[in-house]
């Protein structure tokens, strides 16, 4: 099993006649991902392999019976790509698309909220579901394999290198959730944690974050307060430069608020052991629930 | 994206924000000329750079004729203003702002900013005027006041009667208040700012409120739909090699170190420079090529590291959308390109990891291929020590 995806989840991409929607519609098809459409306004009636296109997100749901969806149209029409998803009823939306305005997330995290409907993202890397073969966005199939450790993670990238270690291991995935690297995302790390404590088939969890913000502290008291499973973190940006937004635009140390140390001290302080470097990923994990390859 | 006080100002005055009266100069005589265009007999000469605390550092004066305007004006153009904010090696001024002199009663706070945990504007304010706010936050959290604004339906009367009442602002000053606080969220949301602070906020005798300084930070994502708030970027107060690294779509910000370090991805990027560090090494910069990097930009990339004469380079790239065999090429063309002699370690994992291997392989370049992490740090390490 795993969380917000298994293998009936019936996927549309938004955007999948540009080059990325293109490339990662079909390596999601490649995956197993039932990909029952894609939406570009202007180009519906057309296809992508065997993949209808749509003109409007509506349309498609109908013509798919789609209930969920992955975004790659460009950052200045995500809020009206998100805004359309929610529109048409779609329950799970994944924006990938990186540099979405900040402000344009202030509107459409509240009506998003309102309908009861799960955003991932944006600016990150989606989620996969290896005993689902399930996969909704561009995370790199070849390198999980099915099990019970859930990820979660603000980083696309140190996902995949924590997710490469687990299974070099022998330690497969439930579900893996990358929720982006933007201060305003659409789901943050207490609701994954819960979802992965909530599901029988996670066992235990790798918690990813990075500087700025305070998730990383909230996620921190939520584990001690409710979750009975292992959780064991890692937090990028120890060496990062005070002020500096660090790439993402999320990864931002200001008014000395938000630093790995201090994130690191809370983790620890609420029974959460942090690997001291990401080399150390998988291998923490590993301890922490007695688990030898 | 980060403007000067006199931009701000202007960006700031055209939503109804009050500001003082005030004009830009770049020579001593051109400040003469635009005092005395102002009238009245004080004026202040302020230094116009990217950085806060210039006070401290002899960045702003207090002038009471028209000669003394251009005699300072002379002194702070062309200095190296170091302040709290600049780093030792301090900043260029090049041009200075001339204002109106203000008989000030009072200097208050306020800023706006976006909150992450509430997802809400917030309207901080605090009758500490002029003081640095993390001090105050720090160790006078209370005498900072916050009022929370949904977006969805903006600024209420309510919030501004609020902050009046922590702010002491009764009569005249309460009345311009809601004038200026309505205004100063009007310029934040409209312009896609990311933090505006009017620090201090005075109070003149005459119950006048004016922003005396303003500092105005944008929303870089949002720069597409604002080319005016684009076009008064100034590249000058940028380190040049990171305006070099902008003009390429790279995340790049320079450090103290010596060890140069090229990955994708802005957290794995992060965390390389963390075990760099925990290895004993110092990274000389931040460089995330992005998750869709071409060969052209990877050489772009490289190019920039190598300008900042690091003593070796790492490549640490975990192929997503990036696909090993295309950062492979970029390097080996960037790295024949500049005839590279620092020591190279390279780490490929993930998409067409083995191909990139190869292409490495045959290039005939002094490159140590290395599998993980910790590997690819040690090895670094290592080479930057000339070991």
């Amino acid at each position: 099993m795993s969380i917000y995806v298994d293998a009936n989840t019936r996927v549309l991409v938004q955007g999948i006649t540009g080059g990325a929607g293109s490339y990662h519609a079909r390596q999601m098809v490649a995956y197993g991902t039932k990909v029952v459409g894609g939406v570009t306004p202007g180009k519906g009636g057309t296809k992508v392999d065997e993949i209808p296109v749509f003109d409007s997100v509506s349309q498609a749901v109908k013509a798919t019976g789609a209930d969920a969806t992955c975004i790659f149209v460009p950052a200045p029409f995500c809020k009206d790509a998100i805004l359309e998803a929610v529109d048409a009823g779609v329950k799970l939306i994944v924006c990938i698309t990186e540099g979405v305005p900040v402000l344009d997330m202030l509107a459409v995290k509240p009506v998003v909220d309102r309908a009861g409907v799960r955003l991932i993202g944006p600016n990150c890397p989606g989620l996969i579901s290896p005993s689902g073969r399930c996969k909704i966005g561009i995370l790199p199939a070849s390198i999980h394999q099915p099990g019970h450790i859930g990820v979660v993670s603000r980083s696309g990238t140190l996902t995949y290198e924590a997710v490469a270690q687990l299974t070099e291991l022998g330690l497969g995935q439930s579900t893996a959730v990358g929720i982006g690297g933007d201060p305003v995302a659409g789901t943050g790390f207490i609701e994954v944690l819960q979802a992965f404590q909530d599901d029988p088939d996670t066992e235990a969890v790798v918690l990813i974050g990075e500087i700025g913000g305070s998730a990383e502290e909230k996620a921190a008291a939520f584990v001690k307060a409710h979750m009975t499973k292992p959780v064991i973190a890692f937090i990028a940006g120890r060496t990062a430069p005070p002020g500096r937004r660090m790439g993402h635009a999320g990864a931002i140390i200001s008014g000395g608020e938000g630093t790995a140390e201090s994130k690191i001290k809370c983790l620890n302080e609420n029974g959460i052991d942090v690997a001291e470097t990401p080399a150390d990923i998988g291998a923490t994990l590993a301890k922490r629930i007695g688990w030898r390859k | 994206m980060k403007i000067h006080e006199y931009q701000a100002k202007a960006v700031l005055a055209s939503f109804g924000v009050a500001v003082p009266r005030g004009g830009l100069a770049t020579t001593p005589e051109e400040a003469r000329t635009v005092a005395q265009g102002l009238g009245g007999a004080v004026w202040v000469v302020k230094a116009q750079v990217h950085a806060g605390g210039r006070g401290k550092g002899g960045g702003i004066k207090v002038c009471k004729s028209l000669d003394e305007v251009r005699d300072k004006a002379a002194a702070v153009i062309g200095m190296t203003l170091v302040t709290p904010q600049t780093g030792e090696e301090g900043r260029l001024v090049r041009k200075v702002y001339i204002e109106e002199g203000l008989a000030i009663a009072r200097e208050l706070y306020v800023a706006m900013v976006m909150d992450r945990e509430t997802c809400r504007i917030v309207l901080m304010a605090s009758t500490e005027g002029g003081m640095e706010i993390e001090e105050v936050a720090a160790h006078q959290p209370e005498r900072i006041h916050k009022e929370f604004i949904d977006y969805s339906v903006g600024i209420q009367p309510f919030h501004v009667r609020n902050t009046c009442a922590a702010l002491g602002l009764t009569g005249v000053a309460a009345k311009r208040a809601a004038v200026f606080l309505p205004a100063l969220y009007k310029a934040f949301v409209d312009k896609d700012a990311s933090l505006a602070e009017i620090n201090p906020l005075v109070v003149t005798a005459d119950g006048d409120l004016l922003a005396l300084d303003a500092k105005v930070n944008f929303d870089d994502n949002a720069l597409f739909r604002h080319p005016d708030i684009a076009g008064l970027r100034d590249t000058d107060e940028e380190d040049p090699l990171e305006v070099r690294a902008t003009a390429h779509d790279l995340n790049y910000i320079k450090l103290s170190g010596d060890i140069g370090n090229l990955v994708n991805g802005a957290g794995l990027a992060m965390a390389t420079m963390d075990t760099i560090q925990h290895f004993g090494g110092s990274p000389a910069n931040f460089l995330d090529v992005g998750g869709s990097a071409d060969r052209e930009r990877v050489k772009a990339a490289f190019e920039i590291i190598l300008s900042d004469k690091p003593k070796a380079i790492l490549v640490n790239i975990f192929g997503g959308i990036m696909k090993c065999d295309v950062i492979a090429e970029g390097v080996v063309a960037a790295a024949r390109d500049v005839g590279l002699t620092v020591p190279l370690v390279v780490r490929l994992q993930g998409t067409n990891r083995d191909a990139g291997r190869e292409i490495l392989a045959k290039s005939g370049l002094r490159i140590t291929p290395v599998e993980s992490m910790r590997e690819a740090a040690e090895a670094v390490v290592r080479a930057s020590k000339g070991g």
